[in-house]
């Protein structure tokens, strides 16, 4: 007897269940990794404070840093390396924000046609740089022009801010952008036709209505930049002091990260404490991350 | 439905991924314990950045003549290379330093192979105007005692000392001849040669220390009470800033890797290749050094 076909499953169905399981199984791989990469990271980072009894609270107020391979004693501090990586990063965003938004404008509002055709993908070439490339010109011609016009070895925040203003602009402009042209074009027109000028457009109708958005752009840049180890490591100097001034080596997280990891032995203070870095880091970009979920809750556009 | 799914879907991703670690974990293990049935032999050698020149053209001159032997070689710091030896996932570490100068590593559980020397001296900006100090003044320019180039003879130009990171060979080898203890200056710290040598080469008045083989014309080495760094001068330790490259492995190891090792000390690597790429052959050694940095006559 042949099945009825209205209880038999078609191949329809077939197909929506196969898909459906397919994402259910990708996703619980993702949710696995991440949850075993934070387990990891932070199974290693608590062991400086654990295994080593160094204390939570002099590795988060004190600023030196010497794993004790000469005499013996160890000072863990982590303070100047999250101080730098902070300054650094806020400059870069400082540097790499208004110029985003002022290419966001023109290839939104000014010149649409040359700007999606030539200036956005020129912008995100920048992307596909490796970054051990911007360290290496940062190196050979960044530092050589700073220290000839600001003194010092060249070698400090500002040489790591640049580069990584450079480095983020492609992301702050490209969501900059995006977020630009969300908005609603009815609006724009609607200003036109109520006599308003271009500036007033994009002032009090582009910005203000993908503000938001902005910020969240900014984030997104930020977090890239704090992240980001190799050309820092290569132009900051991997000092671990307080920088006195913009052009005094100093070290962030991620250079310190670079710089020691493979000089260490897995399981000894020296490594656990890299490790304990790389904690602050994850939680350091958890923050970001927090910020930009609670930045775009309200949000009913996003 | 919906939550059986997922739960579903969250054993099944949990199956996968034990799955693949318990693959991974077995095929690690059998590597290190290897056997000499297999017809094609893998090697792996994970290490030392200072040494990984001479074993990639050594690996790549051995693959030649021996075709079913594969030996795979990485860099990562000779942490990474004593570590993993030690572990067992790799079948040697290429190290600049003993094992024992390591805290953590089990050296009385590994077997040390040394391939090479490589001799290094202070190296500074040519436009310093130094070109010879004693070993004394050398110390304090790295313990930051002296820190313009006119107290020792040069122009006056600040001293910025460029020194290598934490823990690696070449500054334990640096720091074991030349400071005796002391503790070197807060300084920026660099972690390759090459970037060490691109920063003297460019920073006035800078000062840091390279192996013989990265010395350029726009580099200024420098000598030591009168002993020019040379490598006749490192075989009979008359020039003291010098070290073994050493190749740790297991002591039980397989055919492949004891064959690989015993390449490595032929006249045909140590006249050649070691030669070539600046380093100081073993068998041209005066003198041997221990653990403990003491010299003795061979």
């Amino acid at each position: 007897m042949k099945p009825n076909p209205l209880f038999t499953r078609s191949k329809e169905i077939r197909q929506d269940n196969w898909g459906r399981w397919l994402c259910y199984i990708s996703v619980s791989i993702l949710l696995l990794l991440v949850v075993t990469i934070i387990y990891f990271i932070s199974s290693k980072g608590i062991q400086t404070f654990t295994k080593n009894h160094v204390s939570v609270w002099s590795f988060l107020t004190t600023a030196d840093w010497n794993t004790g391979s000469l005499n013996g004693k160890a000072d863990l501090g982590a303070l100047a390396l999250m101080t730098t990586s902070f300054v650094t990063t806020m400059l870069a965003a400082a540097l790499a924000t208004p110029l985003a938004f002022v290419i966001g404008i023109y290839v939104v509002a000014l010149q649409p046609k040359f700007g999606q055709k030539f200036v956005q993908p020129i912008i995100e070439l920048l992307l596909g740089i490796p970054s051990v490339v911007y360290g290496f010109i940062g190196l050979t011609v960044l530092v050589p022009i700073i220290r000839r016009h600001f003194g010092g070895t060249g070698f400090g925040i500002l040489a790591g801010a640049l580069i990584l203003a450079l480095m983020i602009l492609p992301t702050i402009t490209s969501l900059a952008i995006e977020s630009m042209r969300s908005v609603d074009p009815s609006y724009q027109k609607f200003a036109y036709t109520l006599g308003c000028t271009r500036w007033q457009v994009i002032y009090h109708v582009i910005l203000r209505i993908s503000a938001k958005k902005l910020v969240v752009a900014v984030i997104y840049g930020v977090a890239r930049a704090f992240g980001e180890a190799l050309a820092v490591q290569m132009v900051i100097g991997n000092t671990v002091q307080f920088a006195t001034n913009l052009v005094s080596p100093t070290a962030t997280l991620t250079s310190k990260l670079t710089t020691d990891i493979g000089n260490t032995i897995d399981g000894t203070l020296p490594n656990n404490a890299l490790w304990t870095l790389a904690l602050i880091l994850l939680l350091i970009s958890l923050a970001f991350n927090l910020i930009v979920k609670g930045f775009t809750k309200g949000d009913r556009s996003a | 439905m919906k939550a059986k799914l997922v739960l579903g879907s969250l054993a099944v991703a949990g199956l996968l991924l034990l799955g693949a670690c318990g693959k991974q974990a077995a095929a690690g293990n059998s590597s290190s314990s290897s056997s000499s049935t297999a017809k094609s032999a893998k090697v792996m050698a994970v290490g030392s950045t200072a040494l990984q020149p001479l074993v990639e053209q050594a690996a790549k001159d051995f693959q030649k003549e021996n075709s079913n032997i594969t030996v795979n070689v990485q860099g990562g710091g000779s942490g990474t290379g004593l570590s993993q030896v030690a572990q067992g996932s790799v079948a040697i570490g290429n190290s600049d330093i003993f094992a024992e100068a390591k805290d953590g590593v089990p050296a009385d559980k590994l077997t040390d192979h040394k391939v090479a020397v490589v001799g290094m001296a202070p190296v500074t900006n040519p436009e310093v105007g130094v070109k010879s100090v004693t070993m004394a003044q050398l110390k304090d320019i790295f313990t930051g005692k002296i820190k313009n180039w006119k107290e020792v003879g040069g122009h006056d130009e600040a001293i910025t000392v460029i020194n290598r990171a934490e823990g690696s060979g070449t500054r334990a080898t640096f720091e074991a001849a030349v400071l005796d203890g002391a503790k070197a200056v807060k300084s920026q710290e660099q972690d390759s040669n090459g970037t060490v040598q691109q920063i003297v080469r460019s920073t006035p008045g800078a000062i840091s220390y390279l192996a013989f083989s990265y010395f350029k014309s726009d580099i200024q080495p420098l000598a030591i009470d009168g002993v020019e760094p040379t490598e006749a001068n490192v075989t009979t330790n008359k020039w003291k800033i010098w070290s073994y490259e050493h190749m740790y492995t297991q002591k039980k190891i397989d055919d492949a890797t004891k064959k690989f090792l015993a390449y490595m000390e032929t006249d045909q690597v140590q006249n050649g290749a070691v030669k070539k790429l600046g380093y100081i052959s073993i068998h041209d050694m005066k003198v041997s050094k221990d653990a403990q940095n003491k010299v003795s006559e061979k």
